[in-house]
């Protein structure tokens, strides 16, 4: 039985080692925000981070994270509004809205290990997130203007562990 | 052309009434029906379509008929609103609102949602800011001519009463007649104070921190999980045996059922049932279910195209969309013709969000919680799978994780409805990519064949032009078909944009519904419909008739966008008509820097279109700045420029995000994306086959609006309509190979450099 923590908190797992992280997040916690897409990897909606990694919840079994710390969109802010939530809704960057959790996962992973990126290094980070409203122009305006905005993390704070 | 009705206002009443919690405000129902139906006969009469309310606090809060799937609808909507009630736009709220029958229509599509709703939501406006004004002029004891109404209060010089007030003490009229509303002062556009301002969209917050519905993350206590079985073909699939011993072990599993459908929507299901989606899931691989095939089984895309081809051949076929005499006399003493043919391949909605649908029975009233785009055509649907009248059924409203025309169509709430209604309790149905891929109502393929007669100089003389297709709207809404002047029925949604503003002389459009396709596939509605395709063929087709008769494909243009006749335009969607087309085509043309030079191997195309409709023209231009690799064919798409002229823009960050999103699904759709329908199934399940574009495809995109005070149209889809032909073009000017179907790949464009 896997056990790991989600934003701070301890989890143990009740249903099969092999199931992957997304359904665990979504229907046993309740932590909806972590998206379906693809269910293959390909399309990054649902992105979260593992140990401050961004990795793809569907493909992982929650057997593979046990001991880890992970973050959801739920998570992220940590009781506030992150840099890069800010930084989407400046941009108004979401249309539907649906792989947004995974985008701002994603460049969040991306920033907190890279802080200025390129066009070319945030292309490359980002390219494997879907968004099929096509809000590309705004998703790279939004992650620059985070990136434009001093330190940052992706770990949960302290607030949020105590909550 | 038909489509859901634009309500009067010049034939209802609007009413208010003041309760303990506030006051309510909307048109009501009148003896007669306010809005015409057209051939529709099944929808009730017209009942409040519109109802906002203040309450004593002075909150605003507007209900919004329209689906959010990221157009930010209710912010445009709510805007309009407010914009004539002069409210404090701080103290708006707005209410997405489950279907009720005295909402009217409820669909979501068309790029119509402000176009429809502009003028009788300025009026509701309108009203309600007389009646304020009236009521408040009394408390501050001053003439009503003598007040003016600002940001939620009613002020008399400086003294200022506030809505909520206003409302708290009562008094308020308690309507208007027909004849008042009619009269009713709707602000010149000088006065607008939040139309057209900067802000922010209200849905988008909830949309970057996970705590936005959409209907996938819908849920009740006592659900169990299901997943589709999904049978060998769309139609006429009949399961006969089914095998669970393979699932017997899984934990979680609950056993399958075999739906029987009523409504014929879902022939051949079976579904997987388990305590969590991952059961269900894993059941679905382990059951094996034996059918017999639907007759569509062997059905390829050869086979559809052979049927289209036959169809067009056949010039007694199909409904005539536009029948001008003299064509055939044309062609007959023409200087010059072209005859071409254009194609395109199937194209997948692939919304994010993958179907799901929660069902259950409350307190007497069957509930459906999922996103969807046009409640009022599944609603009759569900009825009849459940055997129980529509009333007693409801469609909870969530945010839907993409539209694109594919939730208009709401099949896959019927499956997840029998289940709970057989089960007797609560089920929730998520299809996996694959399924939803799978039961896709895509985009037809189709087949298109333009001729064109040519007199003296090069003028068109005559533009004959016929195209068969899979048509949506046959198959799910038959009641929403016009007729064509040789009195036959046709999908506007599958011929649109044929029907153009230019002037060719004798013009003929043929409308064929491809019936071998009808009948393998569910054909769908998808972003931009028709004219996603049929200005594939009429603007390369301009294109190559501007170079056969050795004419500038945008002088070419111009020349026939001349305004004259039915192309001239009318009050009050289509002022200036064709004019306004070539005006935002010689903009596009000089911004792209047309007629200069460029490297070897780079081109630059136009293209021109009118939107949607006729009856609603958003007057679109592209201008695509190609470079072609001559080795491999590829295709790259170095610039896209658009001019779009809309009319009034209510939301103009909403509106570019839309142009934005429209032009690189142009985009995707004209080079990224395009499926293979083999053995009456598409092939391309998931991202590994079917790709649409990626940030790193993205082009550098330069968007213009025309500065307008004409009434609002609509801009969810026209930037798709334009971007494939410019592309196309492009590469005929860059490297002089014609590029003929959809997607463009790079072996189509190698195979016609050996032409060139």
């Amino acid at each position: 039985m896997a056990k790991f923590e989600v934003n701070g908190r301890s989890v143990q797992n009740r249903g099969p080692d092999d199931a992957p992280l997304l359904w665990v997040l979504r229907d046993e916690l309740g932590l909806t925000g972590t998206k379906f897409g693809c269910g293959v990897g390909q399309c990054g909606a649902c992105t979260v981070h593992v140990d401050g990694q961004a990795i793809r919840s569907c493909l992982t079994p929650v057997s593979a994270i046990d001991g880890m710390k992970v973050t959801t969109i739920e998570g992220l802010g940590a009781g506030g509004v992150h840099p890069v939530q800010a930084a989407w809704v400046e941009a108004q960057a979401p249309q539907c809205g649906y792989c947004q959790s995974g985008q701002i996962m994603q460049a969040a992973a991306l920033l907190a290990a890279n802080p200025n990126p390129t066009d070319a290094e945030i292309e490359a980070a980002m390219d494997g997130n879907l968004c099929r409203c096509m809000a590309y122009v705004r998703i790279r305006k939004a992650v620059k203007l985070a990136a434009g905005r001093g330190p940052r993390r992706t770990g949960t704070r302290k607030a949020e562990v105590r909550s | 052309m038909n489509r859901p009705l634009i309500p009067d206002p010049s034939r209802r009443r609007f009413l208010i009434a003041a309760g303990a919690a506030g006051a309510a405000f909307g048109f009501a129902a009148s003896a007669e029906a306010a809005v015409s139906m057209g051939p529709y006969s099944g929808a009730p009469a017209f009942e409040p379509s519109l109802w906002y309310s203040i309450d004593a606090q002075g909150v605003v809060t507007v209900n919004v008929v329209r689906a959010e799937m990221g157009q930010h609808v209710g912010t445009a909507l709510a805007r309009i609103v407010a914009d004539e009630l002069e409210a404090d736009w701080d103290k708006v709220r707005i209410i997405h609102v489950d279907t009720d029958p005295k909402w009217g229509l409820m669909v979501t599509g068309g790029s119509w949602s402000v176009w429809q709703s502009y003028p009788f939501l300025s009026q509701a406006g309108a009203a309600g800011r007389i009646a304020l004004i009236e009521a408040g002029a009394k408390m501050l004891g001053a003439p009503a001519s003598a007040c003016i109404a600002r940001k939620g209060k009613v002020f008399a010089g400086k003294r200022a009463v506030s809505y909520g007030d206003i409302v708290a003490k009562g008094g308020l009229r308690t309507g208007f007649t027909d004849k008042e509303l009619a009269a009713l002062p709707i602000k010149p556009a000088s006065e607008r104070r939040l139309i057209g301002g900067e802000f922010q969209a209200r849905d988008i917050p909830a949309k970057t921190n996970g705590s936005a519905m959409f209907g996938i993350d819908a849920k009740i206590a006592g659900m169990i999980y299901a997943r589709p079985v999904l049978p060998p073909t769309r139609n006429e699939s009949k399961v006969v045996a089914v095998d669970e011993s393979g699932a017997k072990g899984i934990p979680g599993y609950l056993g399958h059922l075999v739906l029987d459908d009523p409504s014929g929507t879902v022939p051949g299901w079976v579904l997987a049932l388990g305590d969590s989606f991952i059961a269900a899931d894993r059941a679905v691989r382990a059951l094996k279910v034996a059918w017999e095939n639907g007759p569509t089984a062997k059905v390829s895309d050869a086979d559809l195209e052979a049927r289209a081809r036959a169809l067009i051949a056949d010039e007694a076929a199909g409904s005539l969309v536009v029948a001008d005499p003299g064509v055939e006399a044309a062609f007959a003493s023409a200087k010059q013709k072209v005859e071409v043919e254009y194609t395109t391949d199937a194209a997948l909605h692939f919304q994010m969000e993958p179907l799901n649908a929660l069902a259950f029975e409350r307190n007497g009233v069957f509930e459906i919680h999922t996103g969807n785009q046009w409640q009022s055509l599944i609603l009759p649907t569900l009825a009849k799978a459940l055997g129980r009248p529509e009333t007693s059924i409801v469609l909870k409203t969530y945010l839907l994780g993409g539209g694109f025309g594919r939730r208009l169509n709401g099949d896959y709430a019927v499956p997840a409805a029998l289940a709970a209604k057989a089960l007797g309790k609560p089920v929730k149905l998520v299809f996996t990519r694959e399924d939803d891929t799978l039961f896709d109502s895509f985009r037809s393929p189709s087949v298109q064949r333009v001729r064109m007669a040519f007199g003296e100089g090069g003028r068109v003389t005559a533009m004959d032009h016929a195209a068969a297709a899979g048509w949506p709207t046959e198959v799910m809404a038959p009641f929403f078909m016009p007729k064509g002047a040789n009195d036959r029925p046709f999908d506007p949604f599958a011929i649109n944009g044929a029907n153009h503003w230019y002037s060719v002389g004798a013009h003929r459009v043929r409308a064929l519904s491809n019936d071998l396709a009808n009948r393998a596939f569910r054909p769908g509605w998808l972003r931009s419909v028709g004219p996603g395709w049929t200005n594939w063929a009429v603007e390369s087709a301009m294109d190559e008739a501007a170079h056969a008769t050795g004419q500038d494909p945008l002088a070419f243009r111009m020349r026939m966008l001349d305004g004259t006749g039915r192309n001239g335009g009318s009050a009050p969607n289509a002022v200036g008509g064709a004019k306004r087309q070539a005006a935002v085509l010689s903009r596009v043309a000089k911004a792209a820097g047309w007629g200069g030079k460029l490297p070897a191997d780079v081109g630059l195309g136009l293209a021109t279109t009118f939107g949607q409709e006729r009856d609603m023209p958003t007057w679109t231009a592209c201008a695509a700045r190609v470079r072609v690799d001559r080795k491999t064919g590829a295709v790259q798409v170095e610039k896209l420029h658009l001019v779009v002229d809309a009319g009034a823009i209510i939301h103009p960050d909403g509106a570019l995000a839309q142009m934005e999103g429209a032009a690189l699904w142009g985009l995707s759709l004209a080079l990224h994306e395009g499926a293979t329908f083999r053995d009456g199934q598409i092939q391309e399940t998931n991202l590994g086959a079917y790709t649409p574009l990626r940030m790193s495809d993205v082009p550098d995109l330069r968007i213009e609006f025309v500065d307008s005070d004409h009434a609002p149209v609509g801009l969810g889809e026209p930037a798709t309509t334009v971007v494939a032909p410019a592309i196309g073009n492009a590469i005929f000017s860059a490297v002089g190979a014609r590029v003929r179907r959809l997607p463009i790949r790079p072996d189509a464009v190698l195979s016609a450099l050996k032409t060139a």
